[in-house]
């Protein structure tokens, strides 16, 4: 299954930027959206991505109509938008449950958005046509939503939402309802077809690989609040917190006490050593020492590396890694090892040295 | 931040055209709901000729014999049908839910009887069947010698209501036993427990709310049936007294307005009850995917018994209609195990004179369905999808109709609108359209629940796609939410309908003259007289059958649809 796309027939618009500027939103006495900031580039991929939740589906929904803020600006492509009703706004929206109307067939769902337009009888004709073909269902269009695959009934809402040609294109978690095989091609397909038609997207996910292929920056949410935008590999490398830290990749955290002054400083963990701070790092207060398993050693020291007393705890053979999982002090982090033929691996129960280059440590707070 | 006092608080308001419908709809309630029920009360309340707010009437009507006994009789009445529909419906239930059993669709079909045919016209064919000189006790007394009192009295009552209302025990309880989990019985049986220990212990405390809700359902319909105790000549009883004062000691008996007190409190109390014992047990369990308790398949010898039972139990549920069909086609039936003689004569002169009873019922009932669906979908709509101040209340005040026996509300239209006069002189309360009114805020909570379920197989997200591609809320409502809830509504109308059609306790004190009546009180005056019983039987066929095939109809439409739009599996 390819998407289709050589289709002129629908008309790109140039790509709108979206501003969001203080937006609050509460449920009553719930605050549901704390203070969010946001700038989305024209024609960029963008994504929200958060543990269920966190807001992210709010704010998507706030920006399509369906959440009223009492407070705070949206503007897409110049025009403050949050004083229109929804069907004023001229924003595609994909839904989670894709939200085809079972009384209609495909040809009809995909025809409702330019029909509720006034356009001519031809015009719909012709755009429902090039949306259909756009996502490879030509041939289905006089079926019902109900005959149709998970995937399928997805392109439909994704044709659906096209064809009205919307200024910017919303999409809620669009392959939670696909089988992981499906996901990965239709995760593609979505890129692809976003580069093609340069439409500014957000995309709403709780799955950090969906966000971290598909998308050009990603927001960051928990409980509320934005607490990072970046790229992918931005946001995997520079985590701002320990949130973000944990929830894309996987972190390894250690408590400890910074001890001493100016280039002097050192990070104590207790019962294991201590980490030199390099100069010009700013640790905050209450931060903990946070690591990527794959950025320290067992038992050998790179150059530059100091090291941390631990035993063994539990062990993992993954394949091209083992993974380790180390007891240094009261923490048990994670190490991955890259695995050679003829290794010997560590045994459960030894003490070893874990190898750290303070340059690939981070120091973070909540 | 200095920049948020820039800008501006936003307010969510009610569209007008929701605060329209809201007010439209109120209005409409109060008028035929709300005030003539309060009017019965507080006239209950008041002291003839001063108006005083007084209990006095209160200590009369407990002061007096025949009230004192008629309120007992009502509740025993009530009670005897609740045991009796119990013992019919509970092995029903247990048959068709927990073994193999080829008789369930029989059974489930059962469960219709209510709706397509009143307990008061299947009365007088039971008085012949099962009555002192009727077929049973004859061939009885025959080869016995014994009569059995089936229908002596209160007996009779307790009999007709009981073999009438047990599907709605049937119904609930079968209900429930299908949502209980299999693995809940599983577990039981893994941790040592079987059998009669298992069903006592496991099974039927998770089956309890739903016979409750059948139960008290049972003992509001029989407490508050006036035509039945009337038909059967038994006039010791609550309702019938409430109408019997009212028709003849006159509207400004306060009497009336006390038994009509009364039934409500009744009604309103045992709702509460069941509501109560049912709080926090809301007990379905059944899992994505597991379907119900296991079923267990019936030996021969027990299969011999359960075909028995559920053969006899049937037989005697069905007599009524067996009973009236041959009373619809007998030249003369009295004193003999069967009719004389076969004659089409009846439906003759039915279809000859009676027409207009037919027609006007098609009249009322359509028209009492429309306004059902029409103002129910409105309440569900604002309830489920809007925020609109009050919409809670109109749920509450249309619910509440349910606590209103049609004695009480024909009673409290008399009382509110025969003051009212057209101007021709004719009072309001005698048109024919306060039948109709009646009658929708009768079956109106009914509705309601239907147009609720319909609405709520809408999935929200559908009517945001609709606004989201351009659509307006009307747009939405019209080319969306009204097509994927037609089918719900049109259960609703036809629940409506079928039930309005039979209707007769508010009918019974609303209708004035024959040329406005509808079939069930045409039903009720021709069953006056031993002359009129063969074309009455005549006529409650044709309601029956009437009846019926909107049913079926409706739900063969439904199921058509439902199947075309995939929303069952």
């Amino acid at each position: 299954m390819t998407v289709n796309i050589n289709s002129a027939a629908l008309a790109v618009s140039p790509a709108k930027a979206i501003s969001i500027s203080d937006v609050n939103l509460y449920y009553g006495a719930l605050h549901v959206l704390k203070d969010i900031n946001l700038e989305i580039q024209p024609g960029e991929f963008f994504a929200f991505l958060g543990p269920s939740g966190c807001g992210k589906t709010t704010l998507l929904r706030l920006i399509a109509g369906f959440n009223n803020a009492r407070q705070g600006k949206v503007v897409i492509g110049g025009q403050d938008v949050l004083d229109m009703p929804p069907w004023k706004r001229d924003i595609g929206m994909v839904f989670q449950s894709y939200a085809l109307w079972p009384h209609m067939t495909v040809a009809a769902n995909v025809a409702f958005g330019l029909e509720e337009r006034r356009l001519p009888r031809a015009e719909v004709e012709r755009r429902v046509q090039a949306a259909l073909e756009l996502v490879g269902l030509k041939h289905l269009a006089d079926r019902r939503p109900s005959q149709l695959s998970g995937g399928q009934q997805q392109r439909v809402a994704l044709a659906r939402t096209i064809a009205i040609e919307p200024k910017v294109l919303l999409l809620d978690e669009p392959l939670s309802n696909l089988d992981a095989k499906m996901r990965v091609e239709v995760r593609r397909e979505l890129r692809d077809l976003q580069q093609r038609l340069k439409l500014t997207t957000i995309f709403v996910t709780h799955d950090q690989e969906e966000a971290n292929t598909v998308c050009d920056r990603i927001a960051v949410f928990n409980e509320g609040r934005i607490q990072q935008v970046g790229t992918p590999m931005g946001l995997y490398e520079k985590p701002a917190n320990l949130f973000v830290a944990n929830f894309l990749g996987t972190a390894n955290i250690l408590d400890g006490a910074v001890k001493g002054t100016g280039t002097q400083r050192t990070f104590e963990v207790a019962g294991a050593g201590s980490i030199p701070i390099p100069a010009g790092v700013t640790v905050p207060t209450g931060a903990k020492l946070v690591f990527r398993p794959q950025y320290a050693t067992l038992g050998t020291l790179e150059p530059g590396a100091v090291a941390l007393t631990g035993t063994i705890a539990h062990r993992e053979f993954l394949g091209a890694t083992v993974r380790y999982g180390v007891q240094v002090g009261t923490a048990t982090v994670l190490i991955d090892a890259p695995f050679h033929s003829g290794d010997a691996l560590l045994e459960t129960g030894a003490t070893t040295t874990l190898g750290l280059k303070p340059s690939s440590a981070l120091w973070l707070a909540e | 931040m200095a920049l948020v006092q820039s800008i501006p608080i936003r307010r969510v308001s009610a569209k007008p055209g929701q605060i329209f419908a809201i007010s439209l709809i109120a209005l409409f309630l109060a008028i035929f709901l709300i005030i003539p029920a309060g009017t019965v009360i507080y006239t209950a309340f008041t002291e003839k000729g001063t108006g005083a707010l007084t209990i006095v009437n209160f200590v009369d009507f407990f002061n007096t014999d025949l009230f004192r006994r008629s309120f007992f009789n009502s509740v025993y009445v009530s009670g005897m049908s609740v045991v009796w529909a119990s013992a019919i419906a509970l092995p029903l239930a247990v048959l068709t839910t927990r073994f193999d059993f080829r008789g369930s669709l029989i059974i489930q079909t059962l469960g219709f009887i209510p709706l397509i045919m009143p307990p008061f016209v299947g009365a007088v064919a039971m008085q012949l069947l099962f009555g002192r000189n009727g077929t049973v006790n004859l061939i009885l007394n025959d080869w016995f010698g014994i009569r059995i009192p089936f229908m002596e009295g209160l007996n009779g009552v307790i009999f007709v209501q009981s073999l009438h209302y047990f599907p709605f025990i049937l119904i609930n309880l079968s209900t429930s036993l299908r949502n209980i989990d299999r693995s809940m019985e599983e577990a039981a049986q893994n941790l040592g427990s079987s059998g009669v220990r298992l069903f006592r212990r496991i099974v039927f405390p998770l089956a309890m709310p739903g016979y409750l809700a059948g139960a008290s359902l049972v003992f509001v319909k029989v407490f508050d049936d006036l035509a039945t105790p009337l038909l059967l000549n038994v006039k010791d009883m609550l309702a019938p007294q409430a109408y019997l004062r009212v028709t003849s000691v006159g509207l400004t008996d306060p009497m009336g307005y006390v038994i009509s007190v009364i039934l409500i409190a009744v009604s309103i109390f045992a709702m509460w009850l069941s509501a109560v014992a049912m709080r926090g047990k809301d007990y379905s369990t059944t899992q994505r995917g597991g379907g119900g308790l296991s079923r267990r398949k019936l030996s021969r010898g027990e299969s011999v018994i359960a075909y028995g039972v559920v053969g006899l139990i049937l037989l005697l549920v069905l007599s009524p209609h067996i009973g009236l069909l041959l009373l619809s086609l007998a030249t003369v039936w009295s004193y003999s195990p069967m009719p004389d003689g076969f004659t089409m004569a009846h439906y003759g002169r039915v279809f000859g004179e009676s027409s207009l009873y037919i027609k006007n019922t098609l009249i009322y009932a359509s028209l009492a369905g429309l306004i059902d669906v029409v103002i129910g979908g409105a309440i569900a709509y604002l309830v489920l999808r809007t925020k609109v101040v009050g919409r809670r209340w109109l749920d509450w005040a249309a619910t509440s109709a349910l606590a209103i026996p049609g004695v009480v509300l024909g009673i409290g239209y008399l009382r509110t609108f025969y003051g009212v006069t057209l101007p021709d002189g004719t009072p309001l309360a005698t048109l024919w359209v306060m039948v109709v009114l009646a009658l929708a805020i009768r079956r109106l909570p009914y509705a309601l629940r239907a147009c609720y379920a319909a609405l709520q197989q809408v999935s929200e997200s559908l009517e945001e796609a609709a606004e989201n591609l351009g659509a307006t809320k009307q747009r939405t409502i019209r080319r969306i939410v009204l097509p994927l809830m037609t089918g719900g509504l049109l259960a609703g109308f036809v629940t409506s309908f079928s039930t309005a059609a039979v209707e007769l306790s508010a009918t019974l004190m609303l209708i004035q003259s024959n040329s406005d009546a509808p079939i069930a009180y045409g039903l009720y005056v021709f069953m006056q007289s031993p002359a009129g019983r063969g074309p009455g039987a005549a006529l409650g066929v044709i309601a029956v059958i009437m009846v019926a095939l909107c049913t079926l109809l409706s739900h063969y439409v439904i199921e058509r649809r439902q199947k075309a739009l995939g929303m069952t599996k």
